[in-house]
């Protein structure tokens, strides 16, 4: 097996049983980058040098005996996690000078962890998107078919890993941003319960929604990459002040007695039939393995996208208004007085799906139309949220589709927004109820692309839907499958 | 039509944004098919709901009033477009 194929686990064997370095496996890691980063795309920024510089402290760490799991290990950020000193653009041509001041807590836990970054990965504009397509960067495209759409908004995160061109990589996630890209492009991704990692220097897009998590090769990864990341700041008024369990103990391969409910609304006519398929043979090796199915009821998931498209521009609109020109990011040279820089530079820096919901959010929170719209779909969520309160009387976890097909081809979508906004309607309602979910690779579709079962647990359940994730990874080999890239 | 040309001017004024002939149109359109779209919620009688604004209960979180290490005047300006000495420099206000 090659290093740049490894996960965090093999690569911490061989780096700890001399067999490699981390200067070793990071060089090789680049070179991965460098040969199909063409047909790939997946790096908006690329940190070679202080990557080798860091690998080379690394080695010096774990010769002392003083390392972390994570030492040596290299990584790769989405680029909306603030690197200080390292450009962070958020898919954006408004941030495209941006050098921060400062980082994102998310990175500094890793980074004090001794792992190294290879660089900065693509994703679609301000985290707006479900194609990697609105980003100001070029188009990431999917290794197991560049003629299609990794997902996004996390798109270079999970392309990253599927191509082989990080060990693992942070996504974020507002209506599905992690779960989705990691089942179009089969790998595990996990949006953690609202408030279980900091947001602290994350560029944010809807602050009641967003939430940081790992993409990665298999599920022990996952639960590797979340202990690290994970737990309470100080500088996060939202993040929640609750122990952080070692995640990677309740992989215990036992889930007898496990109820795993399966919500009716999900399981549609329109699903796709090897997407259905999947869920079938995932659901007959749960059986095997000892799980308990319990049919469900989430009665509002029909109203979850008209609510989220509501909530989430309407913050994002909000969020938006600090890229003026006046501090950072980009300044037009053409204007007139103060209003007409502001107005220009924005009109300048933003891309159209920007706009478009800045547009709907402005619009949504405007003067005559802010209880018809933003107060109707915050109660909305409320119901939406008790949905979910109710069903989790009944059972220990949720399973459902990550997406109710695999990934659409380049192009196929964007010039109607309404109908890439539906495909997002099976991910969207956990953001909504502040709840935790994971994607795993459960499949293939006859013409070979991969296929993605989602997970949903209780808030602060994380265990709980790790294990599940483990075990079912434990009794098939889709993880195993590499795309030809 | 729930949405205009002339509203999504007034909406660009609200935001900020200067749209183009093209964009406006384009715009008027999509925003009208994703605004009928959400008019589904409408359907959901919601009078005795609560507003959900957290996932999460949040209250005010508070710290002690002491004074801490912040980011400085030349990290603060690096990023500006413009600046003259420790302050962002701007196009005249008031004319």
């Amino acid at each position: 097996m090659d290093i740049f194929e490894c996960t965090i686990k093999q690569l911490n064997n061989w780096l700890h049983a001399g067999r490699v370095s981390s200067v070793e496996a990071t060089r090789a890691m680049l070179e991965r980058i460098e040969s199909v980063e063409d047909r790939v795309g997946s790096f908006i920024t690329r940190t070679p040098e202080s990557a080798l510089a860091e690998a080379a402290a690394a080695d010096r760490r774990i010769a002392s005996g003083n390392a972390h799991i994570l030492t040596g290990i290299p990584l790769a950020l989405k680029d909306i996690f603030l690197t200080e000193g390292i450009r962070t653009t958020c898919g954006s041509r408004m941030l495209h000078n941006f050098i921060p001041p400062y980082s994102a807590t998310a990175w500094e836990r890793l980074r004090d962890c001794g792992s190294v970054l290879l660089g900065k990965l693509n994703q679609d504009e301000f985290a707006m998107g479900s194609s990697n397509e609105s980003s100001a960067f070029g188009v990431t495209r999917n290794p197991w078919d560049t003629a299609r759409i990794p997902g996004g908004s996390s798109g270079g995160s999970a392309a990253a890993i599927a191509a082989r061109q990080a060990t693992a990589t942070l996504g974020t996630d507002t209506g599905g941003s992690i779960r989705q890209p990691s089942s179009h492009c089969g790998c595990v991704g996990l949006k953690p319960t609202y408030g279980r990692v900091s947001r602290y220097g994350v560029i944010a897009f809807a602050s009641s929604l967003d939430q940081v998590g790992p993409i990665t090769r298999d599920v022990t990864d996952c639960a590797i990459m979340l202990g690290a990341v994970a737990g309470y700041d100080p500088k996060d008024s939202t993040s929640v002040n609750a122990p952080v369990p070692d995640y990677t103990a309740a992989l215990t391969g036992d889930i007898k007695g496990l109820r795993i409910g399966l919500p009716k609304e999900y399981y549609i006519d329109g699903l796709d039939r090897d997407v259905q398929a999947a869920m079938d043979r995932a659901i007959e090796t749960y059986r095997r393995l000892g799980a308990e199915f319990v049919e469900i009821s989430l009665p509002h998931t029909d109203y979850a996208v008209a609510t989220y498209y509501l909530i989430a521009t309407a913050e994002a609109s909000s969020n938006l208004a600090r890229y003026d020109g006046v501090r950072f990011g980009h300044r037009s040279e053409q204007a007139e007085g103060l209003i007409d820089m502001m107005t220009k530079s924005r009109s300048e820096g933003f891309g159209a799906e920007v706009k478009r919901r800045i547009m709907l959010g402005t619009y949504a929170l405007s003067s005559g139309y802010y209880d018809a719209y933003y107060v109707k779909a915050q109660k909305v969520r409320t119901l939406i949220m008790g949905d979910f309160t109710r069903a989790f009387e009944h059972v220990d976890a949720i399973l459902t589709p990550v997406a109710p097909t695999p990934a659409f081809k380049i192009g196929e979508m964007v010039d109607d927004p309404l109908q890439m906004y539906l495909s997002d309607i099976f991910t969207i309602p956990v953001n909504l109820a502040g709840t935790c979910a994971m994607s795993v690779p459960a499949g293939f579709s006859a013409s070979g692309l991969p296929i993605g079962l989602q997970l949903i647990g209780k808030p602060f359940g994380e265990e709980t839907i790790l294990r599940a994730g483990h075990a079912f990874e434990q009794a098939t080999e889709w993880h195993m499958r590499k795309a030809e890239i | 039509m729930k949405i205009s040309v002339a509203d999504v001017e007034y909406v660009a004024r609200l935001a900020r944004l200067e749209l183009n002939k093209a964009e406006t149109d384009l715009f008027a359109g999509q925003m009208d098919a994703i605004l009928g779209y959400v008019e589904k919620l409408n359907e959901l009688d919601t009078a005795d709901i609560r507003p959900t604004s957290h996932a999460v209960p949040v209250e005010n979180a508070f710290r002690e009033d002491a004074t801490r290490p912040s980011l400085g005047v030349a990290k603060a300006l690096a990023n500006a477009p413009d600046k003259a000495d420790s302050f962002y420099r701007v196009p005249k206000v008031i004319e």
